[in-house]
């Protein structure tokens, strides 16, 4: 008897870890969605075969995956150090765009430089104009008091239009193509694995990381952000000035966001093609929303991420199933993760299950 | 004096045009509005439209009727209403993200349905749309004339709605109480009104509002399903509400604006104006509006999930 209520406390104990809680809501979401996959007639240990040989089979293969969670992890961790201080910034698609045209250009445009100079400044043009572009927002949500949700994804409208038009007019390179020019190749990032997508941009997603988590934890500026997350009220009557750590959230959430365009734009395209994006931005938010706006977390579910995006590549090759599937898995496992409630319910019956036993 | 003539007659045509691009945005801003004045925010106003859409095109392609086609997008809508009404009122899910998964959801189910069905994944086939209701010897009538002309059902459909949706949140006792769950709902909870039970209701009856709107892009404009063919007017309607104050008639007024200032955009296309810029207004236009107007404060406990105490 002694025994089952120690279990009994173990199990209620790890259903409250943010990690369990997780890990746990992936493998629903994939049972769940291998149940609609069944019911759709196709066959989920097939689906899930291709995916996984698609996203490690092979070096080359998990060198793709890397690339690809690479800007997941850029947007994801502005999500979370936005999230951190109470907003919600669903605009890292919009400052991905904006930060991937400064790349763009700086990388075309200012000449002569080494490659160890013109690779960071085309970094610091997108940082700021990604920055800027959110502060835009910030600016807006003080002055209308309104839900910076609605603001930003208008904003991402604006600049996706707005980068396709400077795209397609203004700085239009010769030929058929619609895109800008070429970027200098000094301004080209240097790929870790031959003919893949990894390049040296995964080394500074892990820097990014491991400097939000430093701002985060042990700086003023890091404590004010958390405080004005946990209570507004408190923090701005403890003598932070709300509206100026607000505007300062967003330059530094829109930075990382026009570090991902940054990093496609140098890393994968060589140039600034209109709509690149594949929805790095919104992914972002399921990445943090993943890692529990915990910045380490956030690296794990963009890899997590980019396994599911580069193996959706080979199931639309090998099996009949709609790539679009992994869309459906995708929302299944934010809203578990969101409802902690219904993990700890299906914890709850699993633990009774072996209590019966 | 034909020079005048021209002029009626192209803010005719402009007004018309404004409302085809009004309808579905006003649908969705009236189910924000209901869904908002309980207390919850409908960030998946995208996709229920979605839904709708889709919805209607299935119905509507499986049994030749437009009609059964609206009440296959209607219940659509209110089913995946149902599951965010579900997660964020019962399971206390974040409002926000419970709509973006709710969007996910949408946007990946009809793509993939898209695909079992048609075999296509782009777009459906075409399919059997709602009539236009078309009123004869009405075209001389100056202005509301090009308006009269040929009136789709669906604008009826949007006054009705607007009408009884304000006449039940004004002038009705459970209206009422519905309000004043959206501002703090300790206080109807502590009158013994049941918040949960009327949240969730009015979050369904906002989702059969809001897929209105889809089922009129799909069937009601070009009767066919394409692919994410809501294209953010879920997200408009959603900025559309504040710009209306979170009232039916400021609502259907901000919308009627909107639709007649987009539709004015496309006389710019015709002046050579770069079509991204064109595309682009609306959101500008948006933008500038909430920062110029400074909307009124709409519920004040909307986004905020309701915990009763020790829960």
């Amino acid at each position: 008897m002694n025994f089952k209520s120690v279990k009994k406390l173990s199990f209620s104990k790890l259903a409250q870890s943010p990690i369990v809680i997780s890990l746990f809501s992936l493998i629903l979401s994939l049972v769940v969605s291998g149940i609609i996959m069944a019911f759709a007639g196709f066959s989920p240990l097939e689906a899930y075969g291709a995916m996984f040989v698609g996203a490690f089979g092979g070096l080359s293969n998990f060198a793709d995956t890397l690339g690809i969670a690479t800007p997941l992890i850029f947007t994801g961790l502005a999500v979370t150090i936005a999230m951190r201080g109470g907003i919600l910034n669903v605009g890292c698609e919009g400052q991905l765009y904006i930060g991937g045209m400064a790349a763009a250009l700086t990388g075309a445009y200012v000449k002569g430089l080494p490659a160890i100079i013109h690779i960071p400044i085309c970094f610091l043009a997108a940082m700021l104009a990604g920055g800027l572009w959110a502060v835009l927002a910030g600016v807006i949500k003080i002055r209308a008091n309104a839900n910076e949700v609605i603001i930003t994804i208008m904003l991402n409208y604006i600049a996706i239009y707005l980068t396709d038009y400077l795209a397609s007019y203004v700085f239009k390179a010769d030929g058929m193509v619609v895109k800008t020019n070429e970027i200098m190749h000094s301004a080209v990032l240097p790929q870790l694995y031959p003919h893949s997508r990894l390049t040296i941009g995964l080394l500074f997603a892990l820097l990014a990381m491991v400097f939000i988590a430093w701002i985060l934890k042990s700086t003023i500026l890091g404590y004010n952000i958390r405080a004005l997350g946990q209570n507004p009220y408190a923090a701005e009557a403890g003598g932070i000035r709300k509206n100026r750590m607000i505007l300062f959230t967003f330059l530094l959430s829109g930075a990382l966001a026009g570090m991902a365009g940054a990093i496609e734009v140098q890393g994968v395209h060589t140039y600034f093609i209109s709509n690149f994006s594949n929805g790095y931005g919104w992914d972002g938010l399921a990445t943090s929303v993943l890692g529990q706006y915990n910045p380490f977390g956030t690296v794990l579910a963009s890899l997590f991420y980019g396994a599911m995006r580069n193996g959706a590549t080979m199931m639309d090759r090998m099996t009949k199933m709609p790539p679009d599937f992994v869309v459906i898995m995708q929302a299944l496992a934010i809203i578990f993760i969101a409802t902690p409630s219904i993990i700890r319910k299906v914890m709850s019956i699993f633990a009774k299950r072996r209590g019966q036993i | 004096m034909s020079g005048g003539q021209t002029i009626v007659a192209q803010i005719g045509i402009i007004l018309s045009g404004g409302i085809r691009i009004m309808i579905p945005i006003a649908f969705g801003a009236l189910g924000c509005t209901l869904s908002e004045r309980v207390g919850v925010i409908n960030i998946g106003a995208e996709g229920i439209m979605l839904a709708g859409a889709f919805g209607a095109v299935v119905g509507s392609y499986y049994t030749g009727n437009a009609w059964i086609g609206v009440l296959f997008g209607l219940l659509s809508g209110v089913l995946l209403a149902s599951v965010h009404a579900f997660l964020t009122v019962k399971l206390k899910t974040g409002q926000i993200i419970s709509g973006l998964g709710v969007n996910m959801l949408a946007s990946g189910v009809t793509t993939v349905l898209l695909q079992s069905i048609w075999n296509n994944r782009g777009k459906s086939d075409l399919v059997t749309g709602l009539q236009n209701i078309r009123i004869k010897g009405v075209e001389n009538i100056p202005i509301i004339g090009a308006v009269l002309r040929s009136i789709s059902p669906m604008l009826i459909i949007l006054l009705i709605v607007a009408i009884v949706l304000w006449f039940w949140l004004y002038k009705t006792v459970p209206g009422l109480r519905a309000r004043s769950i959206g501002e703090n709902p300790r206080s109807p909870d502590s009158v013994g009104i049941n918040v949960p039970r009327t949240q969730i209701l009015c979050v369904i009856v906002s989702g059969a509002i809001t897929a209105f709107g889809g089922i009129y892009l799909s069937i009601g404009d070009v009767s066919l399903f394409s692919r994410d063919m809501v294209a953010g007017r879920g997200f408009i309607a959603l900025a559309v509400t504040i710009l209306g104050g979170w009232k039916p008639a400021g609502v259907l007024g901000a919308c009627l604006a909107f639709g007649i200032a987009q539709g004015m955009q496309f006389r710019l296309q015709e002046f050579s104006v770069p079509v991204q810029l064109v595309q682009m207004l609306p959101y500008v236009m948006t933008l500038l509006l909430m920062f110029f107007l400074r909307s009124s404060h709409g519920p004040a406990a909307s986004g905020e999930n309701f915990h009763r105490e020790g829960e």
